[in-house]
């Protein structure tokens, strides 16, 4: 039952994962990677992660992906125009991937131990059990994410600063009225 | 694991299912009942009876994308204060000025991003040439109830 | 789970959900009544007795109108939008409790899954909801509606924060995430007659969180997407039969949802005075529950009926200028009042 659902989650995240990358228009790529998102949250919680979960869920796919939805709808991106693809690329493209796929794979079966194996929920990533990890054991990291925050609160600004500097009057940037 | 667990996010799942059919079954339905007798004119976006004019895709000022970024930010910041809200009578007063020195920090940059002007939406120094937008023209008429 | 309980859940839910779609319903047919009374009209008269069929009149005409969709939209997003608004606000209504633990054969009578993350749960499913709007809005090729929409979502990931903040003082109080348990921590009086409602120490909090609801619901004084004196209808106006419908119904059961929520979190959930025989002590709390819901329902109304729309600059300053930083404000006071109580 559990396996099955596995399965179905894991396909889903895959499937909107090539789908991203198949569709031409950015707004269904967009929401493509939503459904990877929320597919992957699927497969947290299935391991037990519940906060992780709801995390991905209300960071990944409902604050950044509005960020990507918002700069498809400003910019009024169009559809992507399908360039000749390079002869590099269509060539050792699939070997390069298969390679890069091999090593990992490689590298992650000799980190785990032969006979380990995931067992559905029994990640210790309930609510509590992340705040005890986070607020006793990793502090400085939690600390310094504060720090990290403040320098892309910065970084916006300038971004935005910038913008209207080099703003010109023929940028076609129109305001609502 | 206790067996709860997955029960209940199992019940939440046949609950998307149904939710699902319902709403797909009422788009369906509205197809399969109503008539339709398109024509072009029909079919035209509505501009108040005038004919369109332009591509009602324009492109918009930064300022919606800036807020976007800032709502990300802060964000990251609220998620992190709910496993510290659940464990808080375990952390007490060490919990306190932890978070206290986190709030401090992003709340250092919330006020630089209020003197800089990022939250004002009648200003024109961070927005696109006419500012924000939404102005004051914009939604000048405070509409009554309908 | 054994195929028998899969079935009670289903029928469980099936249950809940007609209830809760007749709810929506009829939330249209008494915020055009208590409106109309408000304004010294008498509102739908004329299907039924005090217009009670109204609502359904309302479905089968929703349902039976042309479904077209205009040229040049996507469709397959201009679909896919209205469809996304209903199934979130639908969605979120799983971890709400309406009563007591009552236990039937292993399942809870009144809740649909009682989750250690419920709180999350309704924040994440709503957060999916701006989709909705802003796809409407973009999808649509219209100018009103992607003014509408972006203008919605804009508004909605903005007051999602001072939610989200007015929140956490609640869970400082309770230490769970589970709207069960966060209910069940309001059980009591304070000095025998003050219910131990949250309402009492977390007040900054119940206004922020009450503000910000009305503004993540777009209703009035925030509903500036569907500004109709200047935008039309907004994110909806290229929207017509059933599809409408949803938008519509998608927002009066996010109203509802926004109702139980404050109901849960601040005013005690179920909690009220139980006396009588013993069938009465059962059915009390779920009446306590439906009032104080109803209560805010109308609260929705009444505001509606009496303040003017907020200028969209005014609607952004104030949130990000007032309510975020109260909610802020309140949280670190509360954290540490309890710190010092605690240790």
């Amino acid at each position: 039952m559990y396996q099955l659902l596995f399965f179905v989650f894991a396909g889903a995240a895959v499937g909107f994962a090539i789908n991203l990358l198949l569709q031409r228009h950015p707004i269904h790529s967009a929401l493509s990677l939503i459904g990877v998102m929320a597919s992957l949250a699927s497969l947290y919680l299935m391991l037990g992660a519940e906060f992780i979960a709801a995390a991905q869920i209300i960071v990944y796919a409902g604050a950044i992906m509005v960020l990507f939805v918002f700069v498809i709808m400003l910019l009024n991106a169009g559809e992507e125009e399908r360039t000749q693809r390079s002869r590099f690329a269509k060539y050792l493209g699939l070997p390069l991937i298969l390679l890069l796929v091999t090593s990992m794979a490689a590298v992650i079966y000799r980190q785990v131990p032969q006979d380990a194996m995931v067992r559905f929920g029994d990640f210790p990533g309930r609510t509590a059990d992340i705040g005890r990890r986070l607020f006793l054991n990793y502090l400085l990291p939690f600390e310094v994410v504060s720090i990290v925050i403040l320098v892309a609160i910065i970084g916006t600004v300038v971004l935005a600063r910038k913008d209207s500097e080099t703003e010109g009057p023929g940028k076609a940037v129109v305001s609502e009225k | 694991m206790p067996n709860t667990y997955f029960q209940n996010y199992l019940v939440i799942l046949l609950m998307l299912g149904v939710v699902v059919l319902l709403a797909g079954g009422m788009i369906v339905l509205s197809y399969l009942l109503g008539q339709h007798r398109p024509s072009r004119v029909k079919l035209s976006p509505y501009e108040c009876g005038m004919v369109p004019t332009g591509d009602a895709r324009q492109r918009f000022s930064v300022k919606f994308y800036l807020v976007a970024m800032v709502f990300i930010l802060f964000d990251v910041e609220i998620v992190f204060l709910y496993p510290w809200a659940v464990i808080f009578h375990e952390l007490r007063m060490f919990g306190f000025l932890e978070m206290l020195l986190f709030l401090l920090l992003v709340g250092a940059g919330f006020a630089y991003l209020w003197k800089m002007g990022v939250l004002d939406w009648t200003g024109s120094d961070t927005g696109g040439p006419a500012g924000g937008t939404g102005g004051s023209p914009a939604g000048g008429r405070a509409g009554g109830p309908e | 789970m054994s195929p028998l309980m899969v079935l009670f859940a289903l029928a469980k839910i099936v249950v809940i959900l007609l209830v809760l779609l007749t709810v929506v319903a009829y939330a249209v047919w008494f915020e055009r009544k208590l409106l109309a009374h408000m304004q010294c009209r008498w509102g739908p008269t004329r299907v039924g007795p005090h217009g009670l069929l109204q609502p359904l009149a309302d479905a089968i005409k929703l349902l039976t109108k042309e479904d077209l969709t205009p040229s040049e939209v996507f469709p397959l997003v201009y679909l896919l939008a209205p469809f996304l608004s209903l199934v979130t606000a639908l969605l979120a209504f799983a971890v709400i409790p309406f009563g007591p633990e009552t236990r039937v054969g292993g399942m809870d009578l009144f809740q649909i899954a009682d989750l250690d993350i419920g709180v999350l749960f309704i924040l994440s499913v709503s957060s999916m909801g701006v989709y909705g709007i802003a796809l409407a809005g973009w999808s649509s090729n219209s100018k009103y509606s992607l003014l509408g929409g972006l203008r919605s979502s804009a508004q909605m990931i903005s007051y999602e924060l001072a939610i989200g903040l007015s929140i956490i003082g609640v869970l400082l109080l309770t230490g769970s995430l589970s709207l069960r348990a966060i209910v069940e921590n309001q059980a009591g009086a304070y000095w025998g007659f003050l219910p131990r409602w949250n309402i009492i120490p977390q007040f900054a909090g119940f206004v922020c969180f009450l503000v910000a609801a009305i503004a993540e619901t777009n209703r009035l004084p925030f509903d500036l997407p569907e500004a109709e004196t200047e935008l039309v209808a907004g994110y909806h106006t290229e929207y017509s039969s059933m599809k409408f419908g949803m938008f519509f119904m998608a927002e009066y059961a996010n109203m509802v949802t926004a109702s139980c929520l404050a109901t849960l979190l601040f005013f005690g959930g179920w909690h009220g005075p139980v006396f009588g025989p013993a069938i009465l002590q059962a059915l009390l709390p779920l009446l306590w529950f439906s009032l104080k819901v109803l209560f805010f329902l109308f609260l929705y109304v009444w505001i509606r009926a009496t303040l003017p729309r907020f200028r969209y600059d005014q609607l952004m300053a104030f949130g990000w200028k007032f309510l975020v930083p109260l909610a802020l404000g309140n949280l670190v006071v509360t954290s540490l009042v309890l710190a010092i109580r605690w240790s």
